[in-house]
């Protein structure tokens, strides 16, 4: 494997031809914020939270891959000003309530929020009419808080070997589908990866909220991307 | 001025939770006919949790209020407890939860009686109860309590911040906490936590028995002017240990009793609360009428919280709040119905709740590890406890799929409605009747009453907000007259 060098936010990095901004980053323990980018699956740059400016034009770090002696800028007020407005957008697009949400302190798309001091989104609140699917015995679908990050659609089909969700309709009509005419009519099961990738309190296992007590949630105690970049995460 | 045929309206109320307003009607001679108090704010939130997965209530009900979260916390897992078969709770799942109730119980009673109340009671000239009722506005407030009295003033923070540490403890956050869930609670007390809290618990004793001391006192010394204040017959409803009668705020049947102390409801058991209490809805406010269906909504209407639960309670299980209860009975024959008796019954409460708390912290069972129950699924529940302002009834159906489809809520503040109305209308005809203008004591006088229930009318109607007061003066034919506004807001109707 051919090695290249390149800098983030002028350290020098090393890795692999062919990899992307984003594991080479992660490799070298430099963060970068992503939303719908996940460990094994095929990256596709949706989200666009990772967004980065590699030799001064914005790329989504997980899908443009390294490039000799490029100058990848990630920490910046420019940058961190995009990616909090589109986690602000997310917000608001949906309904989102961290309050009682059971996802809470282990929301990434919450964790990113505190992340980014987001206390109060600056734009106004849509307040869709969504749906919530409780049929399946096990898993439910709340499309209140969907954003359609793909996750769980594309890991019911690589990890999975499924088809239970797909995305229907265009622009701000997109929304997630399952592949029958309920949850309950498909075949999924409650230990499908599908279901664990969700970052946010989409699909979601029943029966099974808040037993985990406040302090000992997953960013309760580190904020998100403190595992790849310790101590850079508290505002 | 007081015209023909007039209407005053009070707003805003200041020191209670959220709004309200006071109209007073008097008749063609002046005299006071009635007098309502209207809550302005409106209730939700038996709505917005349709449709949501039962486990999800318990922390999302809670957010009904900031001040007494964990009562709506409890009940709902009480009632999801049964939705999921797991009523019968382990000893540290039971324990855990009762302690939270306690700590709640305490950091809301000492808010109330420190921070809220205590400026009432202080501020008068050679200290009558009218002149310390009557006394400025500038001066009957926290900020003067802490200039005059800032070992009370002390006090009412460090007790309310240990109850807040209690529940912190068991809850995980002071305020809108996961700690319990249905079938039980997720976690249990930690070794580190216990002996934190019991380095603070003699203490605590030590201020509870003085904050038991105060409110009797100033009940005796008072008696004549406070005994009439705002006070009417009335029946008085709380839950009561099943065993054997004893005050119980977490768990238990439902007792009545009438103004004579005659039992009208004879401990019946939670789940059957439709068969026995019924509310009527009134055009004028927000907030439902509850009563006993027995008696009817003229005459089956009751009070709730501290007062309620002294007479109610064959005695108390803790040692000292089982004196303190004994000696609060010997002031009345039959059943204590002087509405400024709430004082030193919360203060009773607050004994009680601390000694609890003493007695659970050194339970081994709170470091228990058996957490969860649970049996055969059910699709319908009902859960009621004792919250600090009184009887709290949590109602839901959960279909097959988990999903809740119904939820009927029956607060304190709910319950205390017809009673409030009853003592602002007494304090109305004892001291505005025949006058021909609006007194500016009047005023404090309505809020007195109406702060002795601690009402949290945001809680009631299931809004937010902070509590303004206006009164307003209406003719005969209902042209508003006249109209007397205070508070921090604006002088809006």
């Amino acid at each position: 494997m051919s090695r290249i060098s390149f800098t983030i936010d002028g350290v020098t990095v090393q890795a692999i031809k062919g990899q992307s901004i984003l594991k080479a980053a992660d490799a070298a323990g430099i963060y970068i914020p992503r939303l719908c980018a996940y460990r094994d699956l095929v990256p596709h740059g949706s989200c666009r939270v990772c967004s980065v400016k590699v030799n001064g034009r914005i790329q989504a770090a997980c899908v443009q891959t390294v490039i000799e002696g490029a100058v990848v800028e990630n920490n910046t007020p420019e940058l961190e000003e995009y990616r909090s407005n589109i986690i602000d957008m997310l917000f608001v697009e949906g309904n989102h309530f961290c309050m009682f949400c059971e996802k809470s302190g282990f929301c990434e798309l919450q964790a990113l929020a505190y992340r980014f001091g987001i206390a109060v989104p600056k734009y106004q609140f849509l307040y869709p009419k969504r749906e919530i699917d409780m049929s399946h015995p096990h898993v439910y679908v709340d499309h209140n808080r969907c954003i359609l990050c793909g996750r769980c659609v594309q890991a019911s089909q690589s990890m999975d070997s499924k088809n239970v969700f797909q995305f229907i309709g265009r622009g701000i009509r997109k929304r997630l589908q399952v592949n029958g005419d309920s949850l309950a009519k498909t075949d999924l099961k409650v230990t499908d990866e599908a279901v664990s990738v969700c970052p946010v309190g989409a699909l979601v296992r029943k029966r099974v909220g808040y037993e985990t007590p406040v302090g000992l949630r997953r960013y309760d105690e580190a904020p998100i991307g403190d595992d790849i970049e310790p101590g850079k995460g508290d505002r | 001025m007081a015209a023909k045929g007039t209407k005053y309206t009070i707003l805003p109320l200041t020191r209670v939770e959220g709004h309200g307003k006071v109209t007073v009607h008097l008749n063609d001679s002046g005299v006071v006919d009635r007098a309502r108090l209207h809550i302005v704010e409106f209730r939700g939130f038996e709505r917005f949790i349709l449709g949501r997965p039962f486990w999800e209530i318990p922390v999302a009900v809670q957010r009904l209020c900031g001040i007494c979260p964990v009562s709506h916390h409890l009940a709902a897992a009480k009632a999801m407890d049964r939705i999921v078969g797991g009523e019968q709770l382990t000893p540290t799942a039971e324990k855990i939860r009762r302690l939270m109730h306690y700590g709640q119980m305490l950091q809301s009673h000492a808010l109330h009686f420190f921070h809220l109340s205590a400026p009432d009671f202080l501020f008068g000239t050679e200290g009558t109860a009218e002149s310390g009722f009557a006394a400025p506005v500038e001066q009957r407030n926290i900020i003067n309590l802490a200039a005059k009295y800032p070992d009370l003033a002390v006090q009412g923070v460090m007790m309310r911040k240990y109850g807040q540490e209690v529940v912190k403890a068991t809850a995980g956050k002071k305020i809108h906490g996961t700690g319990a869930i249905p079938g039980g609670v997720n976690k249990n007390l930690s070794i580190q936590d216990r002996d934190e809290l019991l380095k603070s618990i003699d203490q605590m004793m030590i201020w509870s028995r003085g904050a038991v001391d105060i409110a009797r006192d100033y009940t005796k010394e008072h008696f004549d002017e406070l005994a009439p204040f705002g006070s009417f017959e009335s029946n008085h409803l709380s839950l009561v240990r099943e065993s054997d009668g004893a005050l119980d705020l977490y768990d238990g049947v439902l007792r009545a009793v009438d103004k004579d102390r005659n039992m009208i409801l004879v401990d019946v058991n939670v789940q059957r609360y439709l068969e026995v209490l019924m509310e009527e809805v009134r055009p004028w406010s927000y907030m439902k009428f509850p009563f006993l269906k027995d008696l009817g909504p003229e005459y089956g209407w009751y009070r709730v919280g501290p007062l309620a639960r002294m007479n109610t309670a064959s005695f108390i299980d803790t040692e000292e709040a089982c004196a303190a209860h004994k000696e609060f009975r010997e002031l009345q024959q039959g059943a204590n119905n002087i509405t400024m008796c709430y004082h030193w019954a919360r203060m009773i409460e607050v004994l009680h709740s601390v000694e609890k708390i003493r007695d659970l912290l050194n339970d081994p069972d709170l470091q228990g590890k058996d957490l969860l129950s649970s049996g055969p699924r059910r699709e319908e529940a009902v859960a009621i406890v004792e919250a600090p302002r009184g009887t709290l009834l949590h109602h839901y159906r959960v279909d097959r799929n988990d999903m809740v489809t119904m939820c009927n809520l029956i607060v304190s503040t709910t319950s205390n409605n017809e009673p409030m109305n009853r003592a602002v209308t007494k304090v109305a005809k004892d001291h505005l009747s025949g006058r021909k203008d609006i007194p500016e004591k009047f005023l404090n006088y309505i809020e007195v009453a109406i702060r002795a229930y601690d009402p949290c009318l945001s809680c009631a109607t299931h809004a937010l907000g902070s509590m303004p007061l206006s009164v307003e003066v209406y003719d005969a034919g209902g042209a508003l007259v006249d109209r007397r506004v205070r508070g921090s807001g604006p002088n809006e109707t």
